[in-house]
């Protein structure tokens, strides 16, 4: 390379490497964040997973995303970060012989979950059957049945939701390990970690996750204030989502939304650890079984008939 | 002097942990899992209130002499279609006055009406006792607030009515 620097328009005296160099030196200092206006800041880029973060971590984690959660949804969210109860773990108790098909359930987990109206993100999705037929192949369901009453004559109806497997095979799949399972059960999802791959949904056999094709749209009014970090929390565009059995309610002692909201009574919650629990009760008293047992997930969820 | 305060520790240990493995294990030998007792109704429950305009059935039913013929009512009462055994029995099975008659004589206040309910529906009433039956809401580990058999049932047509079901989720092919 010789060292003439060559004419230039600029009258520049620099050799056009160096120029190039200088070029790309200063795209790459616009780009650094060093104003407070920047989308993009140093806190959320260099939090770490949520299993690694200290309380203290997790705290300062929670008030930086409760700031940017009031200024994007105009109201005040908290958030809380309650750990899982001792000898719990959680077990649900679905009433295929009560069940009218209502989807009571499903806008109410909505309501409670925070979850997009448009596009629609559902984390309940009810099946209807026609009794007497082969029925325990799912592909068979009618989920979009608009009857003008329910229940309808000679069909039955089961809900079908995230069933918290003990054996998880979105945990297994997951690369980097932004969903996990809880000490209590509850398979949950770091929305911060989350990737957005979509590969848990590829796993799951039940198809228990939603993705979140576009920045979720909650009418301010029906915003639930009241979060958990890996439960209900306003998420973001590209995060998957799916139940969570109300974190933010049941480690607070309280029953799932979807459990209250039940006008029948077909859904039963309680702690599988303790003997003197309802779902203790109808496991080892009623006619019980869990949906795809063969693939080995040991879900949590258990479908039950009384009559 | 140390070997007599080690056996003393020793003798005290021994002692205490004897003591706890017995108990453990006298405390757990008289509970079976899930058994409902007898007396097992629950704390918490919303009472139905009757009727307002014919309650308490006294307001009349003193000033009148009581027709025990099974017949259908012409004057009062005629907005009560019984369809519920109307078969095998008629008002006067349950009714008694200002309460509810079991079969064995025994009278009972209508805040109690599950009593009645549980002659016949036997099942039912142990299922709801333990919590499967209907609807409970509250704390799955602590207070939880039942319901009267006649908060969700009729008790003269009592099948549950169907209701008119909430929206159905978007298929695809509606998503523009």
């Amino acid at each position: 390379m010789s060292k003439e620097i060559r004419k230039n328009p600029l009258e520049a005296n620099l050799h056009r490497r160096t120029f190039m160099k200088g070029i790309a030196a200063g795209l790459a200092g616009a780009v650094l964040p060093v104003s407070a206006a920047d989308a993009f800041n140093w806190d959320s880029f260099l939090q770490k997973h949520f299993k690694e973060m200290s309380d203290e971590e997790i705290k300062r984690v929670i008030e930086r995303l409760e700031k940017e959660a009031s200024l994007e949804w105009k109201k005040n969210i908290h958030i809380s970060a309650t750990k899982a109860l001792p000898n719990v773990k959680f077990g649900y108790g679905l009433d295929l012989s009560r069940c009218i098909g209502c989807r009571k359930c499903v806008y109410a987990c909505v309501e409670e979950n925070n979850q997009s109206r448009m596009p629609q993100v559902q984390w309940i999705t009810v099946l209807r059957f026609k009794k007497g037929e082969k029925w325990t192949d799912l592909e068979n369901s009618e989920k979009y049945y608009k009857p003008k009453e329910v229940p309808e004559k000679d069909f039955f109806y089961m809900p079908v939701q995230c069933q918290q497997c003990e054996n998880p095979p979105c945990v297994k799949v997951c690369p980097t390990k932004a969903t996990w399972k809880e000490p209590d059960g509850i398979v949950v999802v770091d929305y911060n970690w989350c990737i957005g791959c979509r590969y848990c949904m590829a796993a799951c056999p039940y198809g228990a996750r939603r993705f979140n094709w576009a920045k979720p749209n909650i009418p301010e009014k029906e915003l639930n204030p009241e979060a958990h970090y890996l439960g209900n929390r306003p998420r973001y565009k590209g995060v998957v989502e799916k139940c969570t059995f109300c974190i933010q309610r049941t480690r607070a002692g309280k029953y799932p939304a979807c459990v209250e909201v039940c006008p029948v009574g077909a859904r039963k919650f309680g702690n599988l650890l303790d003997p003197k629990s309802e779902i203790r009760y109808l496991i080892e008293n009623k006619r019980v079984f869990r949906l795809k047992e063969d693939l080995n997930t040991e879900p949590k969820f258990y479908y039950f008939f009384t009559t | 002097m140390h070997g007599k305060g080690t056996a003393f520790l020793m003798m005290i240990v021994t002692a205490m942990v004897s003591f706890l493995t017995f108990s453990y294990s006298y405390v757990g030998a008289g509970e079976k899992p899930a058994e409902v007792r007898k007396d097992d109704i629950p704390k918490f429950f919303v009472p139905s209130p009757p009727s307002s305009e014919n309650f308490p059935c006294s307001k009349c039913h003193q000033f009148r002499a009581a027709d025990k013929t099974k017949r259908k009512l012409q004057e009062y009462h005629t907005t009560v279609e019984l369809k519920h055994a109307e078969e095998q029995r008629w008002c006067y099975d349950c009714h008694e006055g200002d309460k509810l008659k079991l079969q064995n004589g025994q009278l009972i206040n209508f805040d109690k009406s599950y009593y009645l309910c549980g002659q016949c529906h036997g099942i039912i009433f142990r299922d709801w006792k333990a919590g499967v039956h209907g609807k409970r809401t509250g704390s799955w580990d602590g207070d939880k607030l039942y319901r009267l058999c006649v908060n969700c049932h009729d008790p003269h047509q009592p099948k549950y009515k169907p209701l008119e079901p909430k929206q159905p989720p978007k298929k695809p092919a509606d998503i523009k």
